[in-house]
């Protein structure tokens, strides 16, 4: 290794755990959201492991009933409020927006500090619930259940999910004010990133429904603490009510966690096809659309709850509007990759992958959202796997090609190729065994949340059982020979993919400060064609 | 931190002052909006249980006390009056006014808080509190009980966001007086001000829903 006097970067710019916990530099804030997300992801994974085991066999062997309610409600809370929410915004947003508007940090750098240290709290409350006897409400937190029945730690678990929504907030608002603020001279809307768009369009939903989930919370656990009556029906008070609410927030919370992804694959497509995304206007419009009619469909989660047969239908007919928008992204992605010059780094593996899974999760949706066939598949494996597909093979795929195109910019270096293509496809394969199977045992019956089953189901189940554990060596596989990257990665270079957009222009790992000057945007986003594939000696 | 109030300086990731200052107004404006989805939720909890006992809600609101709100009601307005009247302070540069019309917006923000102590106390006598100690004289007991459990969450989070502006305002007191803002640099008071002025709004909505519309005895 050559061994030349190294370049200041974010990275080496100071040392020590100060310097860490302090900071306010939106590219080290990133980098300390990666990894509190990735431990909790871990535990989320540990508690999915624990689920799986217990239903290879018919029987209770593993664990008790009360025992399995508590892992499927710690594994629901954890993978949504500590991984998935804020998954991509908080550690690729965080990282890139500055850097892809030309903007030498986001707008409120402490706000953003402060963000993190809220999920922090959050997430240790949350896991003093966890150790200390756990919570067996499900993540949705039902009345009267969570507020009367259920003996279990509801108060801390609620507050900090209340604790952590505020970090969720937070960082909303940074994205918002920064994208509308600090743009770089030249770069209008139109010329932004679809990366962006789309953070834009979650923040959106992040300040319009956390707040929401946050009153709702805190009322759970006054009604809980005091008993005030407002979801007990022997009051007069109506669960539905809490019903309502939940979902208003935790039905635009999946847009939250399928957006941002959508905009990393725009990235990711257009890179590796190396064309101008088709239709842009479409797709960064597509953005608003999902976020704006996805607070329009939260009751059909309610089908069941004997609603009103007019508003069931209004709340099926809007649901399967959301559809347009979404089918719009994966048609102009396709319409993108047609005629372009295609190569299947990892990270587009993961596109691709993401793009078949989001379609399959994405129609299923369909049958959810026809209030006939959701009676019949309401609270089966079906539901189950529909949403897995959406959150995993959507949103945690497009993370992780997100983190592996990006990685050569966060770290200044390269992750192995093969290694890399190889754990994507382990994580494709081990994914669809893990959860097709979930769709037939759904919709031949087989209730979620039990930790028994008729043996008739238990092929599918072991089937299921297998593919969750090619899963976990796919999910391990990243993490390892991320770590090992940092020492002895390929040094990266600024722009080893060749991409448009203002990130590559810098260094790799960047400066602090992003750019020596602010940059100028003269042009379109993904201008491809005009852009040489081989890389031009800087002089 | 810079004491002089002519250097106006910005933070290193704005060009300049000016984009500061539009950046920090709009993040106020989009905290405003959040705040409006969190008083959303108890306020459709209202909606949605007013429709449903007309009567059992308009007889309970009887038992609250209609002169105590309406003075509380013109004391908010009157903070309003001073908090306005303290940015314009701040705009034109007059130090003195300025930290006098703070102290002013503290003082009726106290006072409400108090006459709204004065007010839960009474409740608490009279066994109005919900809880095992709910005690009210009528057919729709539990009913009632819903609109007290009502009524202490919506003004109970109300009075929590004014003792959180009565925290500010402390602070801006305190760098009013070290000579903290110009002409040329106000923001914080400024943005302080639609806080304040959001919190009154809320109250404006609070009173009429709560103590004025459909009494019954």
């Amino acid at each position: 290794m050559e061994t030349v006097a190294p370049r200041r970067d974010y990275l080496n710019a100071d040392y020590g755990v100060r310097s860490w916990l302090l900071t306010v530099d939106h590219k080290r804030i990133g980098l300390l959201y990666l990894g509190s997300i990735t431990l909790f992801f871990f535990l989320g994974g540990l508690f999915a492991l624990l689920i799986r085991l217990e239903l290879l066999t018919p029987g209770p062997d593993l664990v008790s009933a009360d025992t399995y309610n508590k892992l499927f409600t710690m594994h629901g809370l954890v993978m949504i409020f500590f991984f998935l929410v804020p998954s991509i915004p908080s550690v690729l947003g965080n990282f890139l927006i500055p850097m892809m508007i030309g903007a030498r940090d986001l707008a409120f750098p402490r706000i953003n500090l402060l963000s993190w240290y809220v999920f922090i709290v959050g997430a240790l409350f949350t896991l003093f619930a966890m150790v200390t006897g756990g919570v067996d409400t499900g993540w949705t937190f039902y009345t009267p259940f969570s507020t009367m029945a259920s003996n279990t730690n509801v108060i801390p678990t609620a507050l900090g999910v209340f604790i952590t929504g505020f970090s969720s907030i937070l960082t909303g608002l940074n994205f918002i004010v920064t994208i509308h603020r600090m743009r770089a001279p030249g770069l209008t809307w139109f010329r932004l990133p679809l990366f962006v768009w789309a953070h834009y369009a979650t923040s959106i939903i992040m300040i319009l429904g956390t707040p929401v989930l946050a009153i709702t919370i805190l009322l759970v656990g006054l009604e809980r603490a005091f008993h005030l009556g407002i979801f007990d029906p022997a009051l007069g008070g109506d669960p539905l009510l809490f019903q309502h609410l939940f979902w208003f927030y935790s039905h635009p919370a999946v847009y939250i966690m399928i957006l941002p992804s959508m905009g990393v694959i725009s990235e990711l497509i257009t890179c590796f096809s190396r064309k101008r995304i088709f239709g842009y206007g479409f797709v960064a419009a597509s953005s608003l659309a999902i976020a704006l009619l996805g607070f329009l469909v939260w009751a059909h989660h309610m089908f069941v709850t004997g609603m009103s047969v007019y508003a069931a239908l209004i709340f099926s007919f809007l649901s399967f509007a959301v559809a347009i928008p979404s089918a719009v992204k994966v048609f102009n992605w396709t319409a993108t990759l047609y005629k372009g010059s295609v190569s299947f780094e990892a990270p587009m593996l993961y596109a691709l992958g993401f793009i078949g899974l989001f379609t399959i999760g994405g129609l299923t949706g369909l049958f959810l959202a026809t209030t006939g066939v959701d009676i019949h598949v309401t609270d089966t494996y079906f539901v189950v796997a529909h949403f897995h597909y959406i959150m995993v093979g959507g949103a945690i795929m497009g993370y992780l090609g997100g983190l592996h195109f990006w990685w050569p910019k966060i770290s200044g270096r390269m992750y192995p190729e093969t290694l890399a293509k190889v754990a994507a496809l382990i994580l494709f394969i081990g994914f669809n065994l893990t959860f097709f199977p979930q769709f037939v045992l759904g919709y031949l019956g087989m209730p979620r949340r039990y930790h028994v089953y008729p043996p008739e189901f238990q092929v599918l189940n072991v089937m299921s059982t297998a593919g969750a554990s090619i899963l976990g060596v796919g999910y391990l596989l990243p993490m390892l020979y991320m770590l090992w990257s940092l020492r002895y990665g390929a040094l990266a270079g600024a722009n080893p993919w060749r991409a448009t957009g203002l990130e590559w222009t810098t260094p790799s790992p960047p400066p602090t400060e992003n750019f020596p000057q602010t940059p100028v945007v003269t042009q379109e986003a993904y201008d491809y064609e005009e852009f040489p594939l081989q890389e031009v000696p800087v002089v | 931190m810079s004491s002089h109030a002519a250097a106006v300086t910005h933070q290193h990731q704005f060009d300049d002052a000016a984009q500061q200052y539009e950046a920090s107004a709009l993040g106020m404006w989009v905290f405003l909006v959040t705040e409006i989805m969190f008083f959303g939720g108890v306020f459709t909890a209202y909606v949605a249980y007013r429709s449903a006992y007309p009567e059992a809600f308009g007889h309970a609101s009887n038992h609250l006390d209609l002169t105590w709100g309406g003075i509380n009601t013109v004391v908010l307005i009157g903070s309003s009056l001073t908090m306005a009247l303290a940015v314009h302070a701040s705009q034109i540069g007059k130090r003195g006014t300025l930290v006098t019309c703070l102290l002013l917006t503290m003082l009726l923000g106290s006072v409400f808080l108090g006459i709204k102590a004065i007010e839960y106390a009474d409740k608490f006598h009279h066994g109005l509190v919900p809880g095992p100690a709910f005690h009210y004289q009528g057919a729709d007991a539990h009913q009632a009980e819903l609109f007290f459990s009502l009524y202490f969450a919506m003004t109970g989070l109300h009075a929590l966001h004014m003792i959180i502006g009565l925290g500010g305002l402390a602070v801006l007191v305190r760098q009013a007086s070290r000579g903290r803002f110009s002409p040329a640099y106000h923001t914080p008071v400024e943005l302080f001000g639609l806080y304040w002025h959001f919190v009154d709004i809320i109250w404006i909505f609070l009173f009429p829903l709560l103590y004025l519309v459909e009494r019954h005895t």
